[in-house]
This record gives structure tokens, C-alpha cells and sequence, in this order.
């Protein structure tokens, strides 16, 4: 049993540690606008090249998996019995599974980048506009680091559920969790950002 | 918050996601970069409030963060932009 003060603190401690995040990834967007502002032209015209049809399916599998989160959540404060770990779990293990779907569809997508010549100082690249080598530099920058971000999630989300089947987490210790959850739900939240400023605007 | 309602905000959040996608592909210009943004902004607002909690969140401090963090940003932004836009 966790005394309240207890998860209040790691609760606190869990969204300092969102707040750096948020200004990490504020700074890369601080960086997109300006460039953006500088190259409107080869912007639009590098954004053409991504697929809308892979970053949209991203999405839809983020937002669920953010569901299923949440839901794991739920299940676990709300009934204390065998049944709501098992559904917990089951939840959680939805969870890692559209993480992972997330990472092959992203791993797909740079893959038709990568066979384009498209990737980091690629000389297909580096022979384009500079606005063009800006935009993809920020790209494979900016979605690499939250991929990252993706897979150190599901590191913590896999632990998390190993935690739950041995019952060293469960309905009477529900804030480790909890802040795995918090996590999995800001990087959801940068994606949905992501999202419009790479595949969308125009 | 009860199933129901979680799976509501998940249904608005795939609502909202549709849209941007169908107006980007209208090409309606410089309306559609601040509408995008506009929905991005409160497609995270949902995610924050209900899937994080944050609605019914009593702790001051924990309330206060990410205004703050958006406070912070906001002025990075400003002050970058009070030196591009007049260089």
C-alpha cells in the first residue's frame, strides 16, 4: 500500500521531467518555424514527398494506443480484484503492440525515404535546395528523436506490464503506472503535433 | 471518467484528426496552417485534461506546470520571432 504523499511526489517529479521534454522538442519546433519562415517554398515543396497516408494511420495508432492506456489505468484504480490486473494488462499489452505497429510503420516510411537517396547528407540530398535539406534534416531530426522517444517508452511499458503479471504493481500500487502512462501520453502529444507541421501544412 | 467516456475522447480525437487531414488536402492556404495548429492544440488539450488527468488534478503546483512550460515557450518563441520578422 503507497501512503497518497508518496504518489503526489512521483507524480510531481514524473511531470518536471515532462516539462524539460516539452522544452526540448519546443526548442526543434522554435528551430522548424524559423527555417520554415526563412524557406516557404522548399518546405512546401519537401512536404509533398512524405506520405499522408502513413502519418495519418500513425496517428489513428497513437491516439489508440493513448486510449488503451488510459483505459489500462482506469481498470487498475478503480476495482481492486484478479480480474482488473488481467484487464489492466490486457490493455497494457494493446498498448506496447500499437507502440510497436507505430515504430514498424515509421521503419516502412524511412525505408522509401532511404531508397529514394533521401536520408542525412545523402548526396540525392545534398544536391536539392537548401530549404529541401533543411526540411529533411529537421525530418529525420525531428520524428528520429521521437521514435526514440516511442521505443523508450516501450521499454518502460514492457517493464510496467512484467511488474503487473508478477503483482508488484496492481490496484494498491497504482503510480508507477501511472507515470509510465504519463509518458506514453506526452509523446503521444508531441506526435500529434508532428503530424500537421510535417505531413499537413502546405 | 467511466469506459464510455474515455472511448468518446478517443472518437473526438480520431473526429478531429479527419478533419485536419480532409482540410490540408483542400489547400485552403494560410487559413489552413493556423486551423491545423488550432486543432493540434486542442486535440492535445483533450489528451491532457482526460487521458492525463490533469482536469482532476488538485495539486496547484501539478495544475500550474503546463502553463507554465507554455508560458516559457511563448516567450522563447516571441523573443526569436521579435528578431527574425525584424532583422
Amino acid at each position: 500500500m503507497e501512503s497518497p504523499e508518496h504518489s503526489t511526489g512521483a507524480r510531481i517529479g514524473m511531470w518536471l521531467f515532462l516539462l524539460s521534454e516539452i522544452l526540448l522538442f519546443g526548442g526543434l519546433f522554435l528551430l522548424y518555424a524559423t527555417y520554415r519562415w526563412k524557406h516557404p517554398g522548399d518546405f512546401h515543396a519537401a512536404s509533398q514527398e512524405l506520405s499522408r497516408l502513413d502519418g495519418t494511420l500513425n496517428t489513428a495508432i497513437l491516439l489508440t494506443s493513448s486510449l488503451t492506456m488510459a483505459l489500462s489505468i482506469f481498470t487498475l484504480s478503480r476495482e481492486r480484484s484478479a480480474r482488473s490486473t488481467r484487464r489492466a494488462s490486457l490493455f497494457l499489452g494493446a498498448t506496447i503492440l500499437m507502440g510497436c505497429a507505430f515504430l514498424v510503420v515509421k521503419g516502412f516510411e524511412w525505408a522509401a525515404k532511404f531508397r529514394h537517396g533521401l536520408y542525412p547528407s545523402s548526396p540525392v540530398l545534398l544536391a536539392r535546395p537548401p530549404g529541401e535539406i533543411l526540411y529533411f534534416g529537421l525530418y529525420f531530426a525531428m520524428t528520429g528523436l521521437h521514435a526514440l522517444h516511442v521505443i523508450v517508452g516501450l521499454c518502460v511499458l514492457s517493464t510496467m506490464l512484467a511488474l503487473l503479471l508478477r503483482g508488484s504493481v496492481g490496484p494498491e500500487r497504482v503510480a508507477p503506472v501511472e507515470n509510465a502512462g504519463l509518458y506514453w501520453h506526452l509523446v503521444d502529444i508531441i506526435w500529434i503535433f508532428l503530424f500537421p507541421l510535417f505531413y499537413l501544412i502546405s | 471518467m467511466s469506459y464510455a467516456r474515455y472511448v468518446l475522447v478517443w472518437l473526438v480525437l480520431l473526429a478531429l484528426t479527419a478533419v485536419t487531414v480532409t482540410m490540408a488536402s483542400l489547400d485552403l492556404g494560410r487559413v489552413s496552417i493556423v486551423a491545423v495548429l488550432a486543432i493540434a492544440a486542442v486535440k492535445s488539450t483533450l489528451v491532457l485534461l482526460l487521458f492525463m488527468h490533469l482536469l482532476f488534478e488538485k495539486r496547484l503546483l501539478l495544475k500550474l506546470l503546463v502553463p507554465i512550460a507554455i508560458a516559457a515557450l511563448a516567450i522563447f518563441i516571441g523573443l526569436t520571432y521579435t528578431d527574425i520578422l525584424f532583422r
